[in-house]
């Protein structure tokens, strides 16, 4: 962008005669100028703080349905949101107009929101000084990264080479699915702390969902991958490998019995398993459960709230993890935050909103679905960190309970009751597998969950996820090494 | 640039006039716009004023093949309309050779004419000081109602249209206002307990914002003095929302595309086949007047309608798109979602209430049932392709026709099982915002209560 040069100080009537002639292509530096009026116009009306979000997105999705292609879904979006902090409060604008005149529509109607009137023409505006552009964009080659991705035909050959081998290795098949999708997406944060920083991400995933029938006996599967960064990922899918877990985990579970309910020692699987901390533990340490009274923990850093042999992080930092970026939706660099040390709980999940609010320092952690949502304090890759035990000391300690091999999704309540489906689980009998049950959920309370983790295996594993919450959906990762629950109620029939 | 300003006119005509740039012979258009105000308060001051104005479009192309790519794209604007074209008829080259989608044979067929209610919108400091007077209402109700976390007040006006280059043209508008108020109590030596309720209608003045913050209030107070269940198989009272979540959960057994997808519980040939108690009818009543939000047609044109799904337990119809009807040798019905690959979906769900009261199904007098108000965890607990659901739940146990609120519980069964177990429909039906529903009696449900 360009703009007219005026003499300082700018007076407000002078605003609407400013030029910018925006890039459309590029989040560059020619946006410092025309966001840091903006934000001046923002604090000289009176708002305390004053964040624009800028966002282009290209998305594109593939599915292959046994063996034909039914759909390749582009889909191009760009907008912006204005957020205004006065005290305690706090409004979000959002617009699909990146010109000078759309943003500055969208903050004055923010901060006629919080009460504050535009005063007269005359008045000074003083620009905000913003940083130099924290571009990282610039790293690791991302400015290639979207010309580097998959074409739309190698999509497609892709995905119906690997559902042919589906195909082949699965036994009463009555659905095949193998689904991609990629999504890159470049931010632009600027705000009235001086804030200016660009990011581009691309996140893929792709996977399968298979669905078997036997008479009245049936079963499905899904199995997804996840990655940020590599543009080759969909590629350099072993497929062949995917296949064959998923094959193998629909047959055992065709003619699986459902659970009988009860309470029952659990082990659960490394990997997704991982859920169990996300939805039990992980929600309740963002800073937005605090604000809402909402989360047990909210008065106990520093106090026990785990088994002794628990400790957990969330971190943006592992390479090429579903929940992995280089700043956050505030322009933050990414941070590896220890939340829970032997048992002891050490820090909370915090945005800017949260810090403002709770006084628990930002963590890097303020996430949005998109331009269309504030950023809130969210979960990156949260995982339980391994222990001593392997997992054969884990199975020999049950007697009788569950094992849940593949877990699906699951939430947690505004009382802290938490639920999980378990998609594939077996019954455990002196120490052993001995048969594949159906149709559990794990169901109970937080605080509680967390102390019956008595034991940690020493093989931890990550899976990527999609967590829903107040800044829309964003992309996560959660992981444990297997772990053992003393007991926990399982529904069932 | 939003549809508002635009205009569906321009759109059309810019659309025209780039497709015969590139050379593109048929196409259609679906979009939309939402302009959007909401909030959220705590303890009395307001916490967060979300405003939004936002627009997008989903373009299709048919090449010369016949086959069709797609694309959407928030920017509206001639430049926005040009790449999402452009895009689309690349991406054409991928599309489907077989069952290819057309356009709705009935894009250009009268649509209902509904008499539309629009609002004009509320200020922002009206939506929060009713806001602000719900959450006290609530919190006062009773002492240990300690916070309302979960709240907000919206109201939104929508734009949408479908056109196509065989001349089809709709548009229309809508608003509505919402308000939804979930309490949540806080006593020395007992769990936290809550419950909500929620309201929805065309404006901000006709929101029945005293019944939602009274509905709340005596919800979360009726859950103060809980018990555990034992587990064990109970007689259960569906409420109207909780019976029309698992109606919706399971709407694969009457959606076509699923059908075709074999990931259905039914097949073609499940039409006139008992799947539910004589009892039950259940309709798609997109137009029912009682549906706020209702729209005259689907996102390929083509016009709602009040469609029998189930009638005194025979399945009478399936939901269509334009392509799963001409595959089925049936009517589109007015449910289709406009996509690359076109998905179907319910719209709102009506079940009849039932003939007359019986004097063995009054939940007042009623011994041993569990009454389920809300369902929880649809999304992780349902398992829709097998049939089951064990689902997590708000709800009591009803003794003595006294109500003793279930302090941790899930409820499990087989979906079809459930229908083949209605034993009883209540005569009056409660109007939702997802549809309308009496409450739904079955005969035996699992139930595992927390040890």
């Amino acid at each position: 962008m360009t703009a007219a040069i005026f003499e300082q100080p700018l007076r407000l009537a002078q605003i609407p005669s400013l030029n910018y002639t925006a890039t459309t292509d590029k989040f560059d530096e020619t946006w410092q100028a025309p966001l840091a009026t903006l934000l001046g116009l923002g604090r000289a009306v009176g708002a305390d703080f004053v964040e624009f979000f800028l966002e282009r997105k290209n998305y594109i999705s593939c599915l292959a349905e046994d063996d034909a292609i039914t759909s390749i879904s582009p889909s191009l979006v760009s907008g912006a949101g204005v957020r205004v902090f006065k005290g305690g409060s706090d409004c979000y604008v959002s617009t699909n107009d990146l010109s000078f005149s759309g943003l500055k529509d969208a903050l004055e109607k923010g901060l006629a929101i919080m009460g504050l009137q535009i005063p007269g023409p005359q008045a000074s505006i003083s620009e905000i000084n913003l940083e130099p552009l924290r571009d990282y964009g610039t790293r690791r080659g991302k400015d290639n990264w979207l010309a580097s991705c998959p074409s739309m035909q190698t999509m497609g050959d892709v995905l119906l080479e690997a559902n042919g081998a589906l195909a082949k290795k699965a036994d009463h098949v009555q659905a095949r699915r193998a689904a991609y999708f990629r999504d890159w997406q470049e931010v632009l944060v600027a705000s009235s702390d001086g804030t200016f920083a660009r990011d581009v991400r691309l996140t893929q995933s792709v996977g399968f969902n298979l669905l078997c029938a036997d008479g009245e006996h049936r079963s499905s599967i899904g199995e997804r991958l996840g990655n940020t960064g590599d543009p080759s990922f969909l590629t350099a899918w072993d497929y062949t490998e995917t296949a064959e877990k998923v094959a193998e985990a629909a047959g055992k579970m065709l003619y699986a019995d459902y659970v009988e309910s009860g309470n029952y020692p659990v082990i659960m699987a490394n990997h997704f398993g991982g859920v169990i901390f996300h939805e039990a533990c992980g929600h309740l340490l963002e800073t937005t459960q605090i604000e809402k009274e909402t989360t047990p923990f909210m008065n106990k850093k520093g106090q026990k709230v785990a088994h002794e042999s628990l400790t957990a992080w969330d971190e943006g930092l592992s390479a090429e993890a579903f929940g992995t970026f280089d700043m956050d939706d505030e322009g933050m660099p990414v941070q590896r935050t220890l939340l829970i040390e032997n048992g002891i709980l050490k820090n909370f999940i915090s945005d800017r909103a949260g810090e403002m609010r709770t006084g628990h320092p930002r963590t890097g952690s303020g996430r949005r679905q998109g331009y269309t949502h504030a950023a809130a304090s969210r979960m990156r890759n949260t995982y339980i960190a391994p222990g001593e035990h392997t997992v054969e000391e884990l199975f020999a300690s049950v007697d009788k309970g569950i094992y849940c091999k593949k877990m699906g999704g699951g939430s947690v309540g505004p009382t802290g009751q938490f639920n999980f489906a378990v998609d594939e689980a077996y019954l455990i009998e002196n120490g052993k597998i001995t048969k594949p049950l159906k149709g559990a959920t794990l169901i109970g309370e937080a605080t509680e969950i967390m102390n019956k983790i008595s034991m940690c295996s020493d093989d931890i594993s990550l899976a990527p996820g999609f967590c829903g919450s107040v800044s829309g959906s964003v992309y996560v990762t959660v992981g444990q090494p297997h772990i053992k629950v003393d007991n926990i109620t399982v529904g069932g029939r | 640039m939003t549809i508002k300003t635009a205009k569906v006119q321009t759109i059309a005509q810019q659309a025209e006039a780039i497709a015969q740039k590139l050379n593109i012979t048929k196409y259609d258009i679906y979009g939309s716009s939402v302009d959007e105000t909401s909030a959220q308060v705590d303890k009395g001051e307001p916490k967060q004023v979300k405003a939004s104005n936002r627009s997008s479009v989903i373009v299709r192309v048919w090449n010369d093949q016949n086959q069709i790519g797609v694309t959407s794209t928030t920017n509206v604007d001639e430049t926005g309309l040009a790449l999402a074209l452009k895009t689309a008829y690349e991406a054409s080259a991928f599309g489907v050779k077989e069952n290819a989608p057309d356009f709705s044979p009935q894009a250009t067929a009268p649509a209902a004419e509904v008499k539309i209610e629009k609002a004009e919108p509320a200020s922002v400091p009206t939506l929060v000081e009713t806001l602000v007077k719900a959450e006290k209402g609530v919190l006062q109700a009773h002492e240990a109602i300690t916070s309302v976390p979960y709240n907000g007040i919206a109201q939104r006006e929508i734009e949408r249209f479908y056109l196509n280059s065989d001349g089809a043209q709709r548009s229309e508008e809508r608003t509505y206002a919402s308000i939804y108020l979930y309490g949540k109590t806080d006593q020395e030596g007992r769990k936290p307990r809550a419950a909500g309720a929620m309201r929805i209608k065309s404006g901000l003045s006709q929101l029945d914002v005293e019944g939602c913050t009274q509905e709340a209030a005596d919800k979360t107070i009726s859950h103060l003095d809980y018990e555990k269940i034992a587990s064990g198989k109970y007689p259960v009272v569906f409420s109207a929302e909780a019976f029309l979540s698992l109606l919706s959960a399971f709407s694969n057994m009457y959606n076509a595309q699923n059908i075709l997808d074999n990931r259905s519980l039914s097949t073609a040939d499940s039409l006139g086949t008992q799947v539910a108690s004589p009892l039950l009818s259940v309709y798609d009543d997109e137009l029912h007047p009682e549906n706020v939000a209702s729209e005259t047609f689907d996102g390929e044109g083509t016009p709602t309608r009040r469609l029998p799904l189930i009638e005194k337990g025979i399945l009478k119809n399936f939901l269509h798109s334009a392509g799963t009807a001409k595959r089925m040798n049936a009517e589109p019905t007015g449910h289709a979602s406009i996509g690359a690959k076109v998905s179907v979906g319910l719209n709102y769900l009506v079940v009849e209430a039932g003939d007359q009261a019986d004097e063995a199904y009054q939940i007042d007098s009623a011994d041993g049932v569990v009454l389920i108000d809300d369902l929880q965890a649809l999304h992780a607990g349902v398992n829709a392709l097998q049939g089951s659901f064990s689902l997590p739940f708000d709800g009591w146990l009803v003794k003595d026709g006294k109500r003793i609120s279930v302090e941790s519980a899930t409820v499990a069964g087989d979906f079809r099982e459930v229908l083949k177990g209605i034993q009883h429909i209540e005569p009056v039906a409660e109007v939702t915002a997802g549809g309308i529903c009496p409450r739904v009696w079955v005969s035996e449900l699992s139930i595992t209560g927390e040890a």
